[in-house]
């Protein structure tokens, strides 16, 4: 098995901002590899790093088997990148901005116009070639610049948050251009705050916050890592949920949470729930739902964290301190 | 831990580093996108032609009687102030346009593409000094047309043009300073007016020095380069000594590079 990126110890300051404190991460040729986590915890400046547009102050990167340091130039000829705001030029057209990277790398007028047709047609712009890039919408920005990336035919790339800001449909759209370059053999590093779009489309997933790993593994290992299984019991009778309440929490140990009837509880041992139905048929108690599943991956986040994604910077204390009169 | 091997294709060689032709034809292929955004964007059009038609307009027609008699007699002196005046403002497109880049994320695409480090700036920088021509052009062309006649040959015009280009080229280090250390774009136009309106106005651009300017202000605009840069601009195009008023303008212009360039290195250093 070969790794299109491999870094060890890297470490970034900015100022006094430690932005990146002795990241190590692998990404396996071919594989997407996730790097997850909230606003701030040092994904932007690790791709960055890795694309070569920053050097770390420690540690070492090597990227399709080159240093991203002393060897860039050899690193840039491999490499795509789409960052965070679409690096295109909105005066231009969509050929326009395509044509001008293939000329960039070198191709001949002709091939940079054929490769630049073969994108827009790809990424669903044909129509819109013509028109300057201020003209188009969130999701059409973001494919330009997917495809400007794409020019060189890199096989590493870097998406560092690619569907952040883009509806549903438009994120899922990416989501199917991002499976087909895995088909095609290309090695993806994502940068994502949703857990959903890790899930989805990650091979391996590094947990970053506040510069550091916390956690890496598979989806499914991170699943299993950070809290086993979640059971969730739904009685047919509303008012029932006091019953599975109590049963739950007498086999468990802890007070299971209860929202619109839907008793859940985070277990660790697998014999509770046979247990569970056992004392739930004891007590008469009719159930319309009852499931085991492991943790989702936003369950893990929070586990690994202690914080959400989404409201790193709305901690509960802060909410408070914020509706308390001075 | 497996073995790290390089993923390359075998078949594809890469090279270590960038040749000097690639280097020239990098910043060419940046100069026509630099240029090719004209089309797309006619506001910039009108900046660089109606804006200086409109200036000469206004200046030769509502300034010239009151202040030299008549129109025809105000052109000698407004029309070389004017060149001078708007191709200062222009120099501020260098450092907005890189503004633009740094913010919307273009320069990182460029910066991770395996091309010469210098060709972003230096293609900005030619395709900008290509509009600065087509400026001049215009506000010469403009100039004529009302009645502004050069009365020396078509090599001191020639030789005109490229001072000008030469001063602004150096002067717009300061430029692209500003445009890598604000915020917004627009923040660069504003630093842009504020210095270059009052450097303009103290200057001998619009008005000859009249005995009855103080002698402090007087000193001010004597020794302000754009005077340096109008007096040469108007030796070069009517007759009159240039050489001085060029070697100091020229001076000028290069102690600001010798000022603005490092600091601009360190400011890109600092931001990305």
């Amino acid at each position: 098995m070969t790794h299109a990126i491999q870094a060890q110890g890297l470490v970034k300051r900015f100022g006094e901002t430690l932005a990146l404190d002795g990241v190590d991460l692998t990404a396996r040729t071919g594989t997407v590899l996730g790097l997850l986590g909230p606003n701030g915890a040092g994904k932007t400046t690790a791709v960055r790093v890795l694309a070569t547009l920053i050097r770390p102050n420690e540690g070492t990167a090597k990227v399709g088997g080159h240093d991203v340091v002393s060897d860039a130039h050899r690193v840039r000829q491999q490499i795509g990148l789409t960052g965070q705001y679409a690096g295109i030029d909105e005066m231009l057209t969509g050929t326009e901005n395509l044509v001008l990277i293939g000329r960039l790398l070198g191709m001949p007028r002709r091939e940079a116009k054929s490769r630049a047709a073969e994108l827009l047609e790809r990424f669903d712009l044909w129509d819109a070639r013509e028109r300057a890039a201020k003209t188009y919408s969130g999701g059409m920005r973001r494919r330009l610049d997917l495809a400007a990336s794409l020019v060189g035919r890199p096989h590493i790339l870097f998406l560092d948050e690619p569907t952040t800001g883009l509806d549903p449909r438009s994120r899922g759209g990416l989501w199917d251009i991002v499976r087909g370059l895995v088909d095609d053999g290309v090695t993806v590093l994502l940068t994502t705050q949703y857990l959903e779009e890790a899930d989805q489309l990650a091979d391996d997933i590094v947990v970053i916050d506040h510069g550091r790993v916390i956690a890496k593994g598979t989806p499914d290992e991170l699943k299993t890592q950070a809290g086993g299984q979640v059971l969730e019991v739904r009685p047919v009778t509303e008012a029932d949920h006091v019953t599975v309440s109590r049963v739950i929490s007498e086999l468990v140990g802890s007070v299971p949470q209860v929202v619109d009837g839907l008793v859940r509880a985070p277990i660790t041992d697998p014999a509770v729930m046979p247990a569970v139905v056992r004392r739930l048929d004891d007590s008469g108690v009719l159930v319309a739902e009852l499931s085991l599943r492991k943790s989702s991956l936003d369950e893990v986040f929070f586990a690994l964290t202690g914080h959400g994604t989404d409201e790193v910077e709305e901690t509960p204390e802060a909410l408070v301190k914020e509706g308390t009169p001075a | 831990m497996t073995v790290l091997t390089p993923t390359a294709p075998a078949a594809v060689a890469l090279d270590k580093r960038i040749s000097p032709l690639t280097t020239v034809r990098n910043t060419l292929t940046l100069t026509w996108r630099g240029l090719v955004q004209i089309r797309h964007n006619p506001m910039e059009l009108l900046d660089l032609s109606i804006q200086p038609i409109m200036f000469v307009l206004l200046f030769a027609y509502v300034f010239g009687p009151p202040m030299a008699g008549s129109v025809e007699a105000y052109l000698p002196i407004v029309i070389p102030g004017i060149i001078a005046q708007n191709a200062l403002f222009a120099t501020m497109t260098t450092g907005f346009g890189l503004n633009v880049d740094i913010t919307k994320g273009v320069f990182d695409r460029f910066r991770s593409l395996p091309i010469a480090r210098t060709s972003p700036l230096a293609g900005r920088i030619l395709a900008d000094t290509v509009k600065q021509a087509w400026s001049m052009f215009v506000l010469l062309g403009m100039g004529m047309l009302i009645g502004f006649r050069i009365e020396t040959n078509a090599f001191a015009v020639l030789a005109a043009f490229l001072l000008l280009l030469a001063f602004t080229l150096l002067v717009s280090w300061a430029s692209v300073f500003i445009g890598l250390s604000v915020r917004e774009p627009e923040k660069v136009q504003i630093f842009g007016f504020t210095i270059i309106f009052p450097l303009s106005f103290l200057s001998t651009a619009f008005i000859k020095l009249s005995p009855g300017t103080p002698d402090w202000l007087a000193f001010v605009m004597r020794n302000n380069p754009v005077t340096q840069l109008v007096e040469a601009t108007r030796g070069l195009l009517l007759g009159g000594p240039v050489a001085a008023h060029a070697a100091i303008a020229i001076a000028w212009g290069i102690a600001l590079a010798a000022l603005f360039i490092p600091l601009s290195i360190w400011q890109f250093r600092r931001r990305v």
